[in-house]
């Protein structure tokens, strides 16, 4: 934690092993698209995908090293991404449930 | 007097063109805001003025459908993205927000001095859009109409919009730190000016809500230029997830436009009834809950584009729920008027004529929220007198009740308080004549961005374009004795309202560094009981207003 003064300088090992994991779950995310895992498609595509942007946050992007006012920025952007992610998807989850005719 | 008039300001420190352009003063950047956006206010009132012209007729009458299109499509972008946006953050809160935080800059100059070259860039793309043949999309850039049909310069505009939103966040992070670390000694959360924390919350909205927009645009310029398939079903896209990304930013956007109308409002309130603001606390919190409130409502734009009916009854609460802090905001600045000694000078006049317009808007706002009858108005004329009744009779007459309240402060001279006042006497009839006709013609049926239309709507429309002629004149008539005022007005005094707040314990025009001691402040924002606070130390020559 360095609050102040030089940066944070994470030893190569740790971006090597965060560029595996990252390689690992686009592995993952394709391998799984090979499956119909019918309403779960999204549910875990999106898991998938928040792991990896909650790395590159961590890691890449430095916030694990960062002043307590870095990590509240982050965690704010954070949340209104999942947000916004949860109230689209509200609307695309439930566009079946009614005995209509599906629309498009 | 004349110790006062030697006195260097802001204004007459310097006089070299560079010495505007490169300045990292607050003031002086403002003012280079307020011309700039000045400019797209009357761009986007000349595209108005010529499509309202059109509308006198049912048929076709002196243009084209598609520069009909491109017209009212000139006046949204402008309007929305070039004025409204920037108006009072970058303007007003621009120029106040350092001082009344007893500050001498914002925290970051240079920020704010690229703020507005961005700004102006941005601009430029804007106005490059219109002079290489325009926009047909309106302002909301639907797809897969924008991405794929429309032939106009949809990539120029949206890449000038694009820019532009990077402006407007480094304003609103400018805003947030100047706010957190450079109040003066004294000066706690709660003593804050009421315009201080809708500023707040205006910059935390734009900081959560703008790059979604810039990514959205991006995302369209991308699907245009590389056809991939994001937006257009052709593609394999889905069209209605660009309406729910552009109006996640969008609805937001709309309290970055009100939030710091409804903060200038709070000022000129407590000043012309010599109260403080009834139930202050509740007003500078409601301003947050609106911020975050209006984050979870964009779904009732989309009640009928095919949008869950499940989603849509959520955001139909929630948009519900944001009526309750815009409504104790509301009550509030009433509850303050009540018993208080009320003056009738012309900023009290423009956020009278706000909280009547605003409630018309506010209120027909519950109606779209409500899904069944926005199936009966959506897309109609109804739409369009709502949202103009909030960023018109809301924004723009708080902008203008904000420029006359802190013009003296700005330019050090008074404006001729009569003329003043009938402007906004006709400023407020011009408006209600140009849009109460909409809601009727709206709920009649008639749609948006039609030229031609069935010949019963037409005496509608009739009142609504001559409306728009007396609104027209009253903002001319304000252009001109403003100007006036600029080079003959009588030198204002420093505290000619007998306003209290920080802004007017400096001499008008402020000196460059705003104080020229560092203030300590010991009462909260509105302490119209303590007398001290708002001393005027005018000489019989300076004569304030009232
Ligand atoms: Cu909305």
């Amino acid at each position: 934690m360095s609050e102040h003064g030089q940066p944070h300088i994470a030893p190569l090992k740790t971006y090597l092993n965060v560029f595996a994991a990252l390689m690992a779950l686009t592995v993952l995310t394709v391998g799984v698209a090979y499956f119909d895992l019918g309403a779960m498609n999204i549910l875990v595509a999106v898991t998938i995908a928040c792991i990896k942007a909650y790395i590159v946050i961590l890691y890449f992007m430095h916030v694990k090293y960062s002043a307590r006012i870095i990590w509240l920025t982050a965690a704010a952007g954070f949340i209104w991404f999942v947000l916004m992610f949860a109230l689209t998807l509200a609307d695309y989850a439930t566009r079946g449930w009614l005995p209509f005719p599906e629309a498009w | 007097m004349s110790a006062q008039a030697k006195q260097e300001n802001y204004l007459n420190a310097k006089h070299t063109v560079a010495s505007w352009l490169f300045s990292l003063d607050h003031k002086r950047i403002a003012l280079l805001y307020l011309l700039t956006i000045l400019l797209f206010f009357v761009l986007g009132g000349i595209a108005a003025m010529l499509f309202r012209v059109e509308l006198l007729t049912p048929g076709p009458a002196v243009m084209e459908s598609e520069t009909y299109n491109r017209l009212f499509t000139m006046h949204g972008i402008t309007m929305i993205f070039f004025f409204l946006i920037p108006s009072i953050p970058a303007v007003l809160g621009n120029f106040l927000l350092p001082i009344m935080l007893g500050a001498k800059d914002l925290a970051f100059p240079r920020l704010n001095l690229a703020s507005w070259y961005v700004f102006t860039f941005g601009g430029l793309l804007g106005l490059g859009a219109i002079i290489f043949g325009g926009v047909d999309t309106g302002w909301t850039f639907y797809t897969p109409y924008s991405s794929t049909y429309a032939n106009s310069q949809v990539i120029l505009a949206a890449l000038g919009i694009f820019i532009a939103g990077f402006a407007s966040i480094m304003t609103g992070l400018n805003f947030i730190v100047t706010i957190h670390k450079m109040r003066a000694p004294g000066l706690t959360w709660f003593r804050l000016p009421l315009f201080v924390w809708s500023h707040y919350a205006t910059s935390i909205i734009i900081i959560l809500g703008t790059p979604v927009v810039a990514i959205t645009i991006l995302l369209v310029a991308i699907e245009r230029i590389f056809e991939v398939g994001i937006f257009d079903p052709a593609l394999g896209g889905d069209p209605v997830l660009f309406q729910h990304l552009f109006w996640f930013y969008s609805h937001p956007a709309v309290y970055i436009m009100i939030l710091p109308g409804m903060g200038v409002i709070s000022e000129i309130i407590a000043c012309f009834s010599r109260k403080r603001i009834f139930g202050y606390p509740v007003v500078a919190l409601s301003s947050l809950a609106i911020a975050i409130l209006g984050f979870f409502v964009w779904g009732h734009h989309m009640f009928v584009s095919s949008q869950s009916m499940y989603a849509g009854m959520i955001f139909s609460i929630l948009s519900f729920l944001v009526a309750i802090p815009s409504a104790i905001k509301v009550f509030n600045w009433v509850a303050t008027m009540y018993g208080g000694s009320v003056k009738l000078d012309t900023p009290m006049l423009y956020a009278l004529g706000f909280l009547g317009l605003f409630i018309i808007g506010g209120l027909t706002g519950l109606f779209l929220a409500t899904m069944a009858v926005n199936v009966h108005v959506h897309d109609t004329y109804f739409v369009v007198a709502h949202f103009h009744y909030v960023m018109v009779g809301g924004m723009v007459m708080a902008f203008f009740g904000g420029l006359h309240f802190w013009w003296p402060k700005i330019t050090g001279k008074l404006f001729p308080e009569l003329l003043g006042r009938i402007t906004v006497v006709i400023i407020f009839i011009g408006f209600n004549l140009t849009f109460f006709p909409q809601f009727i013609v709206g709920y009649l049926g008639m749609p948006r961005r039609y030229h031609i239309y069935p010949e019963e709507f037409q005496f509608l429309h009739v009142l609504s374009t001559a409306g728009a002629s007396v609104l027209a004149i009253g903002y001319m008539l304000m252009a001109v004795y403003l100007l006036y005022s600029l080079v003959l007005g009588p030198k204002a005094s420093r505290n000619p309202w007998k306003a209290a707040g920080l802004e007017w314990t400096t001499p008008s025009p402020p000196p460059t560094h705003n104080f020229s001691e560092p203030p300590v402040v010991k009462f909260e924002a509105y302490a119209y009981d303590e007398e001290e606070v708002y001393q005027d130390d005018a000489e019989p020559g300076d004569k304030g207003h009232g």
